[in-house]
């Protein structure tokens, strides 16, 4: 936003009738939200004060906001033992990793919950199996619970959390970590001192798109989590398809986008947020 | 920093190093002194980054082994060996200021902060950057990075320097200033100096001792006087400096151009050989004349510009004379 102030370019003019376009259709729609959540079913902060007055609509809420930071955080540590190895390993490994980060980019998301299905299910690959050699009598519930919401949503965002961060890591300059240990510091100061301070802004980067696109997950959710676990995202759904309350599916969509405006003011208090979207760190 | 009285001193000992089958380094042998100051000088792929870098550990040694006073330190890793570098592009820590930068290796040693500001401040003054303690590297200009990484490598008084070509980022003013203050710097706290580069009027104006390497070898090592002096053989006498080489019987000389005098006219009894002027460069402080001798050779002169200045033109006739001493003869085969 502050870039934007700086930056009044002729070469705006070219992107003008395009920019028109995207904000008429983006904030338009956007607006229109917010109004809704305003107005409908009647005006005023009706929809708003339900979330005072509902036990249900908190839970939901929290049990988001649960979700996604556990996700956040194994994905992210998860991710960047991923892109370090990538980083630090040969050539000839570091193509064939890429090309299966990729790979998993392609599957669909239905494809990818469902086979945790088929892996976790009660009658899944894994519990099939280990009743069948003894070792349990019951099958295990990993699935159509918390747990199997996070198996799935960790795994989908894996790839998401590793590009920021791969990014981050290809740029260091490796002389610097050689300059670290010629001065006597070992790899685990190395490590903690020059390393991951210099990967921080890809680490946030990482955080913030993995959180970001969480909190709007819906498929593995509403499969995995076999209608016990209730996200926002089916929530609204459900408000808008099948009790048509449109009124309190606009509050909560309008809820998180603000949220997530939130997260990136509080963020650029700390930091550029122009070197977390890989722009120069000056 | 006086501390470092009694150690520093390296002995390289028939060191090889092979990439795959390329032999990048070539059975150097070579004794360095506490306290000197070593320019390692070579054409580009001659070896000396890789030389430097079994130096400070960061390459293995495929053969041969290097001490330090007297101990074998080919096993030991790179954060082992204290041996302070200065690595080319600098390398400063971009999150950290100045301040930290400098104290990092002993806050790696986890020396006692007063202990680390006391000396930090030290290394400040002995390269003057005391205003810029708190400045991140990006901050400064070229030549202040490369005294924040001379501060830097410094500042755990390491017995041994490493500088892989320190200066070649800056430009030519700023080099002559910052060689000044290396060299300034070298004498005051003693260190042994080992120097990459491939400028020899930096190594010629720096050095205690100059190693001419080429393709992984070591050609000749001496003070700077000697190998300009006597180079032994052609690479060395060109490489450092200019040089003619004469051929007389089956024996090579080789000439510095300016350490031959012209004279109009030819047929002189003192001349050594006779010629015409082919061309006239000026440069300033000098000319440079090139002079087809009546033997077919090329001959280089360099002539202060107050002499002669009317009567030379190209296509003069002239006489060439140089002392005996002047023509140094070449060994190689
Ligand atoms: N990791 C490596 N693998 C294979 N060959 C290498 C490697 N590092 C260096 N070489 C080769 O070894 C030779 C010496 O390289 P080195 O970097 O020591 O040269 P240098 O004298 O420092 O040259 P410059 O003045 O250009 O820095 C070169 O021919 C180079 O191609
Ligand atoms: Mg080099």
């Amino acid at each position: 936003m502050h870039a934007l102030r700086k930056h009044i370019h002729p070469g705006w003019l070219i992107i003008a009738p395009l920019l028109v376009l995207v904000v008429a259709l983006y904030l338009g729609p956007i607006l229109n939200i917010l109004w809704l959540s305003v107005t409908d079913p009647e005006p005023g902060f009706g929809n708003y004060a339900k979330l005072g007055e509902s036990d249900a609509l908190l839970r939901i809420l929290w049990t988001t906001v649960r979700i996604c930071i556990i996700t956040t955080m194994f994905s992210v540590t998860l991710g960047y033992s991923i892109a370090y190895a990538m980083v630090h390993c040969h050539q000839r490994q570091k193509n064939y990793m890429l090309t299966l980060l990729l790979v998993s980019f392609w599957i669909s998301i239905l494809v990818r919950t469902f086979s945790w299905l088929m892996l976790l299910g009660r009658k899944g690959l894994v519990n099939v199996t280990l009743e069948d050699i003894g070792l349990i009598a019951e099958p295990i519930a990993f699935m159509r619970n918390e747990f199997g919401v996070l198996i799935g949503m960790i795994h989908y965002m894996i790839p998401y959390a590793v590009l920021p961060l791969l990014v981050s890591m290809q740029a260091l300059d490796k002389r610097v970590m050689d300059a670290s240990s010629n001065l006597g510091a070992t790899g685990a100061q190395t490590f903690w001192r020059i390393y991951l301070p210099l990967t921080t802004p890809g680490l946030v980067a990482s955080t913030l798109l993995v959180f970001i696109l969480s909190l709007g997950f819906y498929v593995t959710p509403a499969v995995l989590g076999g209608g016990k676990v209730l996200m926002v995202a089916e929530y609204i759904s459900v408000q808008l398809l099948v009790t048509l309350k449109w009124g309190t599916a606009a509050m909560l969509a309008a809820l998180m986008l603000f949220g997530v405006l939130a997260m990136l003011w509080i963020m650029s208090r700390f930091m550029k947020l122009s070197t977390v979207f890989g722009g120069a760190a000056r | 920093m006086a501390d470092l009285a009694n150690t520093g001193s390296l002995q390289i000992r028939d060191v090889s190093k092979m990439f795959g089958t390329f032999r990048a380094v070539d059975g150097v042998t070579l004794d360095i002194e506490r306290g000197e100051f070593l320019t390692l000088l070579g054409p580009s792929g001659s070896g000396k980054t890789t030389l430097l870098m079994m130096i400070a550990g960061f390459l293995d040694i495929t053969q041969g082994d290097i001490a330090l006073d007297g101990a074998s330190i080919a096993d030991v890793p790179a954060e082992k060996r204290n041996f302070g570098m200065v690595f080319q592009g600098y390398a400063l820590f971009p999150h950290m200021s100045v301040r930290d930068n400098i104290g990092y290796a002993l806050s790696v040693r986890k020396r006692s902060a007063s202990e680390i500001k006391a000396r930090v401040d030290e290394m400040l003054d002995l390269v003057q950057l005391q205003e810029f303690a708190d400045r991140k590297p990006t901050q400064l200009s070229g030549g202040q990075q490369q005294r924040v990484a001379l501060a830097r490598a410094l500042c755990f008084a390491p017995p041994v320097l490493l500088l892989d070509e320190p200066l070649g980022a800056l430009d030519k003013k700023l080099r002559v200033e910052v060689q000044e203050q290396l060299k300034d710097i070298h004498r005051r706290v003693g260190t042994t100096f080992i120097y990459v580069t491939h400028d020899q009027e930096e190594a010629l104006s720096m050095s205690d001792r100059i190693v001419i390497m080429r393709d992984g070898a070591i050609e000749q090592v001496g003070t700077p006087v000697e190998l300009y002096e006597r180079p032994a053989t052609k690479f060395a006498a060109s490489f450092l400096g200019k040089s003619n080489f004469i051929t007389q019987g089956d024996k090579t000389y080789a000439l510095r151009p300016e350490k031959i005098d012209l004279r109009l006219g030819q047929g002189g009894s003192d001349a050594r050989v006779s010629g015409t002027i082919r061309s006239i460069t000026y440069f300033g402080s000098m000319q440079r004349i090139i002079v087809d001798s009546v033997q077919g050779d090329e001959i280089e002169v360099d002539i202060d510009v107050w002499r002669n200045q009317e009567a030379l033109t190209e296509g003069a006739k002239v006489d060439l004379l140089w002392q005996e001493a002047a023509a140094v003869e070449l060994h190689d085969t």
